[in-house]
């Protein structure tokens, strides 16, 4: 009964700044300015539909790339001595304790033109634009986000045990085999919750595109533009990022039940 | 009979750090026998087994498999399969696809693997749990998985590492019995590693007993409970009464003062040895017509036979006899000479020696500064002149294991405890020599601990002359 007592706070917490505006943004999504009851809202927020399956589109391409390159980092740090581990991860995280907003503006600062890596380049005779671009809002996703894939998958690596690679190794393995039927399997649990810590912010984030992607804006910053004017349809937006979201969780989710069994 | 070798090590030397942990290593493994590594914690047993597994290469010496030298060879390409001390098993894989593991690595046919597994499953009575969880399965069907697994590759060897050791006792029984039968239907050379000295002279054809890297004694396990190579053996197989005697003659040894007629020759006169009497080889007589005579302390009904403790000349005997004796009553004991087993003492002096040069001198405290392995020690209640040579004895009863964690040496490794009927005999282990302690007290084989020296009990000798005395 006494937890019960201590989770009061936490409940009103939530009822307040998670069930009301959630409701909230439910109620503004359904109803015109006079507080009828409609679907226009809707209607009005598809012709986001383009920088909608962009915004996703990207955030695909990101937290793939993250992917690629947290994997087999994670990998190598796990295989390392524990106290070199817990310096590698301190690394990692190190840019993290600086404001998001500023390491974008690093970025800006490095990439611009006529910044230092753009007049390097151009001495080398090659001349391209490097900020204003896709490209650049995906460098900046994957270097906001790279750490929020890189550690849940170093914690189920690191969590693998050792007997079990023996084991592997001693029913004729090879490293390749090891990887390929031990290890990767064994990965699959962290390598679902990365993909959900980069896919879910990616998608939704705003400012890394204003600042970096020129004029290509993803669906976070329209919905922040959109919402300066026009609550409803603003909500609108909103709630349908939300529900593809969710519509991602719960697929992850059951995937990774199927995958990740026993660990 | 000619016995087909196997598996060889030849002068296998290991160490981590600088820990040495395995000092020459001498095993021929026979084909198709059951021979079980023995020992305490610590005492390198696991470490031999990896290396035959291949996940360690020895430091120096040479592995041989048929004859074939293999010491860099990578585990998956041995033809050895083990079973892992907490099973391994792949808790992303059911119970048929642990066991189908190493057959799909070897790319067999479907058909031929499902028949391997079945047939398996069979051996190890887990017919109908294909489809099971490893998580699912209990500690029992866990080690009978990993066995399965082991065994379905056909290997020419099968190491297994302390594989009963988390289940509970009945299960343990039965498994020791069942895994014996596996390892006659199947025909395979077993090497099993255990600490549990009942399980190795229940189940294999040769024990080896180890103890602190070196091999103290191998043989079958009735060799090895009636003829125990040395005090360590006789200490950890069984019970024994183990006490320090000295060998008068051929035949003729000399235990609390009483001289004993036993059937062991060849030892020099008058030196020190070990003697062990089982507790079962002790008859119980009218005190009058024994030499031995002690007071029943203690009777414990064990069973099968009366456990029962007697004091004579203050040492602790144990007798194991199926008549109760009275606690209080006097009795008198006799051993047949043929049942009494001397051996070599482990450590060969009675007293530690101590040859160091002091380093300074304080006339004012009367204290002096030795150097012992680069520490500097402090002796009390001594004068010596700065530079004196000494030759200093200090009997076992002068070392004791520093409660309060700082000691004269701080980290020196137990090699052998042996309980002595009145006290416990203590080999200790520091960087460069052994010594040894005598206490009332137990302490853990194979733990660091730190020692301080009590010089009150020694006696130090001035060494004239120069060079004579190294240090030592």
């Amino acid at each position: 009964m006494k937890t019960k007592k201590t989770a009061y706070p936490y409940l009103l917490w939530m009822l307040l700044f998670t069930i009301v505006p959630i409701g909230m943004v439910i109620y503004y999504a359904f109803t015109d300015e006079q507080g009828n009851f409609t679907f226009e809202m809707f209607v009005n927020a598809s012709d986001y539909s383009q920088v909608f399956l962009y915004s996703l589109w990207i955030a695909l391409i990101s937290t793939f790339i993250c992917l690629v390159l947290a994997y087999p980092l994670s990998f190598m740090i796990s295989r390392c001595e524990e106290h070199k581990q817990s310096m590698i991860i301190m690394f990692i995280m190190v840019p993290m304790w600086m404001n998001f907003l500023l390491r974008i503006y690093a970025w800006v600062l490095i990439l611009q033109n006529y910044g230092p890596l753009d007049t390097m380049l151009n001495f080398l005779g090659i001349d391209i634009t490097l900020i204003g671009n896709s490209g650049a809002t995906i460098l900046g996703m994957v270097y906001e986000f790279l750490p929020f894939m890189i550690l849940p998958i170093h914690t189920v690596m690191s969590k693998i045990d050792n007997s079990l690679i023996e084991a592997a190794q001693d029913l004729g393995a090879n490293k390749f085999y090891v990887f390929k039927n031990v290890i990767f399997p064994l990965s699959v649990p962290g390598i679902i919750s990365g993909i959900t810590m980069v896919f879910v912010p990616t998608a939704s984030t705003f400012l890394v595109a204003q600042y970096l992607g020129g004029t290509q804006f993803m669906i976070g910053d329209v919905i922040e533009r959109v919402f300066q004017s026009d609550h409803h349809t603003g909500s609108a937006i909103a709630l349908v990022l939300m529900v593809v979201i969710l519509g991602f969780l719960v697929f992850m989710n059951r995937f990774g039940d199927e995958e990740a069994v026993g660990v | 009979m000619d016995k087909k070798v196997i598996v060889s090590l030849r002068d296998i030397f290991f160490d981590y750090g600088n820990e040495v942990i395995l000092n020459g290593i001498n095993l021929d493994i026979y084909d198709k026998e059951f021979i079980t590594l023995l020992g305490p914690s610590g005492c390198g047993k696991t470490t031999t087994l990896r290396i035959i597994g291949g996940f360690i290469e020895p430091k120096s010496g040479d592995v041989f498999f048929d004859s074939q030298r293999i010491n860099e060879l990578p585990p998956h390409k041995r033809n050895v399969n083990t079973v892992f001390q907490k099973y391994a098993l792949f808790p992303h894989l059911n119970v048929y696809d642990n066991i189908a593991f190493g057959l799909r690595l070897k790319k067999m046919s479907k058909a031929e693997i499902e028949n391997k597994v079945k047939h398996m499953l069979a051996i190890v009575d887990l017919k109908g749990y294909e489809k099971r969880k490893i998580n699912n399965l209990s500690g029992g069907q866990q080690q009978r998985v990993a066995i399965a697994r082991a065994l379905v590759c056909d290997p020419d060897v099968v190491l297994l590492d302390e594989p009963l050791g988390a289940l509970d006792l009945k299960l343990r029984k039965d498994m020791q019995i069942e895994l014996k039968k596996i390892q006659q239907k199947t025909k395979k050379t077993f090497v099993y590693v255990t600490h549990d000295q009942e399980e190795a002279l229940t189940m294999s054809d040769r024990v080896v007993v180890m103890n602190n890297g070196v091999i103290a004694q191998i043989g079958t396990p009735t060799d090895i409970y009636n003829e125990p190579a040395n005090a360590f053996v006789a200490d950890f197989i069984g019970e024994a009464n183990i006490i320090n005697g000295v060998m008068l003659d051929d035949c003729r040894v000399s235990i609390l003062g009483q001289e004993l007629k036993c059937v062991d020759k060849g030892f020099p006169k008058n030196s020190p040895v070990d003697v062990v009497i089982r507790p079962e080889d002790i008859e119980v007589v009218d005190p009058t017509q024994s030499v031995l005579v002690g007071t029943v302390e203690d009777t414990i009904f064990k069973g099968v036979h009366y456990e029962m403790s007697v004091k004579c000349n203050k040492c602790q005997w144990i007798i194991h006899s199926t008549v109760a004796q009275k606690v209080g009553d006097t009795i008198g004991m006799t051993v047949s000479p043929d049942n009494i087993h001397i051996m070599p003492k482990m450590f060969l002096l009675p007293n530690n020696e101590i040859f160091t040069t002091v380093l300074y001198s304080d006339e004012e405290a009367n204290t002096i500064t030795i150097s012992i392995e680069d520490n500097e020690i402090e002796v009390p209640d001594c004068y010596y002149e700065e530079g004196t040579k000494l030759h200093i004895i200090l009997p076992p009863t002068g070392l004791h294991i520093a409660g309060d964690g700082v000691g004269d040496l701080d980290e020196v490794y137990i090699e052998s405890v042996i309980w002595k009927g009145e006290h416990n005999e203590i080999i200790l282990e520091s960087d460069e020599r052994k010594w040894l302690m005598q206490s009332d007290q137990d302490e853990q084989v194979a733990t660091y601990v730190p020692v301080s020296f009590d010089f009150s009990k020694a006696t130090f000798e001035v060494i004239e002359g120069e060079g004579e005395a190294d240090e030592n």
